[in-house]
């Protein structure tokens, strides 16, 4: 294969697409480590702020909230999208099928102001009390449908006759879909449940409006302390998410390979 | 548990090595076949893929469903393995209905076109995957898994996923894990499609010696005549859902019931004509193509005067001269002019294609028995092609 020349145009281009994406991120991840009180002026490298937020009870109470409402809701999107997956692409067909999938994709489109508004009004109709639980069913139907549709791809790359196979040699259907499906989707699933942990931890919108007092999560949290002004302590917090976030992507991503790599086709992410 | 029973009964004779030929087993009458499909036929919508076959097949018998695709055999094969359910009719397995029972309460194993092997199991799991299903013991199961890989020749791979192995190593894999639970009628769903010439001739013979061996009643889904013809003992050919013609190799191909199935199964060349006389087991007919013809009457009387008259080309000789007259001993003998048109040399083999004066065509298959060969006629060339009555069917149109 011949190597093409990579030209200064092609260089400089990719430098300031890069640029353009990565480095407010990276600037805010060098302030992080500003010794100065000053957000704008640099003082010099110090881990004082990371020392501060540690000490910021309400900043950690946020984030502890943050991390219990996506594990909780993620875990609960995983099952029920998993199981619309399912329904959707291997039961028999039934009436109002694409009916039901198109609303169930809704959630992809619908504009977060709505779906929190909407929730809201639901939450005060049944007057329920808000907080961790609103937050984390607002966040379930938020997600479920992202679930929904890596494992759904993931199903539809699965060969069927595996099933019948396995039905052929002895399992009814629950059994070849526990024995075969299952672990042949287990990394679409957790891939599924990683990206809907991940959507819900970046969540502001449908947790503001769903959420109650003394329940903040990290980025209602984050949101108000930056209104009063930025404090580099900001700093430091957002860059742990940018890792803590970084880090399940890529564990997502390996998972869909891994995936792929046993069976057809991967499951986009 | 009934099913393990029988697994351990049959285990038993196939060690004991015995059983009869069992390549040449027929129904026969007044015997409850073993496997009895009736009057069965499956819609999707509006198209009718499978229309009101009946079929009866014996205990170890190897049956290959022989079709063009589309032709609705693996839609028959899939309501016998019980993925499909028969809008009508009944299939009997020893006497029961079994057309509205469930794939995994079924004594039938299927072996898949793609193989279908579990990827995330090993070779040894996956054949073992049905016999833990069946609930047998663990020493049991292992003993039985190292049979069937000794039996398909997979020693050394057992601890391989599937994506490890060759095509034809998959192929054995699957063949291993539908026989481990000794089904009383094994299905093959074009099982050698996937596998290069060399491999699919070696395979065939394998796949018979197999049969043979474990007295199994196999089904093979097919749409390649050669095929069924080497393997099978009898032959069902579909079209359009329909159940054509059963028979054996010898019949399908010596005396096929229609035009549509001598065509289909082997080279034909055909000729549309009609009855002039009848005599002495003889008919007279006038071809349009081929002047008139003379052949044996057919055994089932012919009763319409429109037929055509089919003849296979290596049935047909060819020389420069016409026949030597102690060849035609008496009778009367096809004879007709024609122009070497094409030659296509295949070895074992030569296929010619005449041009007859009559413009229409006739091809001729000659052996090539002698290395060097005197005989051999070029494009252009002037020759006398002649059969005799005996080789030739009349087939109503």
């Amino acid at each position: 294969m011949a190597r093409r020349r990579v030209s200064s145009f092609n260089i400089a281009s990719l430098a300031l697409g890069l640029a353009f994406l990565y480095l407010p991120i990276v600037i805010l991840v060098i302030y992080s480590f500003n010794a100065s009180r000053l957000v704008t002026v640099w003082g010099g490298w110090s881990l004082r702020w990371y020392a501060e937020l540690f000490n910021d009870d309400a900043m950690i109470e946020a984030a502890w909230m943050s991390l219990r409402v996506a594990g909780a809701s993620a875990t609960i999107a995983t099952v029920l999208g998993t199981l619309a997956a399912v329904a959707l692409s291997r039961g028999e067909r039934f009436r109002g099928r694409t009916l039901f999938s198109g609303m169930l994709y809704a959630p992809l489109v619908m504009p977060e102001v709505i779906t929190g508004l909407s929730l809201l009004l639901l939450f005060v109709a049944l007057n329920a009390e808000r907080g961790f639980w609103t937050v984390t069913i607002a966040h379930t139907t938020l997600t479920m449908c992202f679930v929904a549709v890596v494992v759904q791809s993931r199903l539809a790359s699965l060969d069927r006759s595996l099933e019948e196979a396995a039905m052929d040699l002895g399992c009814d259907p629950a059994r070849a879909f526990l024995a075969v499906t299952l672990p042949l989707i287990a990394p679409a699933i957790a891939a599924g449940w990683m990206l809907a942990f991940t959507i819900s931890l970046d969540d502001l919108v449908i947790a503001s409006f769903t959420t109650g007092p003394g329940s903040a999560t990290l980025p209602i949290r984050i949101y108000s302390e930056v209104r009063l002004g930025v404090k580099p302590e900001i700093n430091a917090i957002s860059t742990l998410i940018v890792g803590f976030i970084a880090v399940i992507i890529v564990v997502a991503s390996l998972a869909s390979k891994l995936s792929s790599a046993q069976g057809e086709n991967a499951a986009p992410l | 548990m009934g099913l393990a029973g029988k697994m351990a009964e049959e285990s038993s004779r196939i060690d004991a090595g015995a059983g009869p030929g069992p390549r040449q087993a027929a129904p026969a009458d007044g015997d409850v076949p073993l496997l009895r499909i009736d009057k069965v036929a499956k819609k999707f919508g509006t198209f009718r893929a499978v229309d009101g076959v009946s079929l009866d097949i014996a205990a170890g018998e190897f049956f290959a469903l022989l079709g063009p695709s589309g032709c609705g055999k693996t839609t028959l094969l899939r309501m016998l393995a019980g993925f499909e359910t028969p809008d009508e009719g009944r299939i009997l397995l020893g006497g029961r209905d079994i057309a509205q029972v469930l794939p995994h309460e079924r004594p039938i194993n299927m072996m898949f076109q793609n193989y279908a092997l579990f990827p995330h199991l090993s070779v040894r799991d996956n054949i073992a995957f049905g016999l833990k299903r069946a609930g047998m013991a663990r020493g049991e199961i292992a003993a039985r898994v190292a049979e069937m890989v000794a039996l398909v020749k997979l020693d050394g791979l057992e601890k391989r996923k599937p994506d490890q192995l060759s095509g034809g190593q998959k192929q054995r894999v699957a063949l291993a894990r539908s026989l481990a639970r000794r089904p009383q009628v094994l299905l093959l769903d074009e099982p050698l499609a996937a596998l290069d010439k060399k491999l699919r001739e070696s395979t065939q013979g394998e796949l018979m010696e197999l049969q043979r061996r474990l007295g199994m009643t196999f089904i093979v889904v097919t749409h390649d005549q050669e095929e069924a013809m080497t393997m099978a003992s009898r032959i069902g050919v579909m079209d359009s859902g329909r159940l054509e013609q059963v028979a054996t190799p010898h019949e399908l191909y010596e005396a096929p019931n229609s035009r549509w199935i001598a065509g289909f199964v082997g080279d034909v060349n055909l000729f549309d004509g009609e009855i002039t006389s009848r005599d002495n087991h003889r008919l007279t007919i006038a071809t349009r193509d081929a002047g008139t013809l003379v052949v044996a009457e057919p055994r089932n009387p012919v009763t319409k005067p429109n037929v055509s008259v089919a003849i296979r080309p290596e049935k047909v000789k060819l020389s420069l001269r016409g026949p030597a007259t102690d060849a035609i001993n008496g009778s009367s003998i096809n004879r007709l002019d024609g122009v070497v048109a094409e030659v296509c040399y295949l070895g074992g083999s030569t296929n010619y294609k005449l041009k007859l004066d009559s413009g229409s065509h006739l091809r001729s298959s000659i052996a090539n028995t002698a290395r060097i060969d005197i005989d051999a006629y070029g494009v252009n060339q002037h020759v006398v092609a002649w059969f005799a009555p005996d080789d030739c069917l009349v087939l109503e149109q």
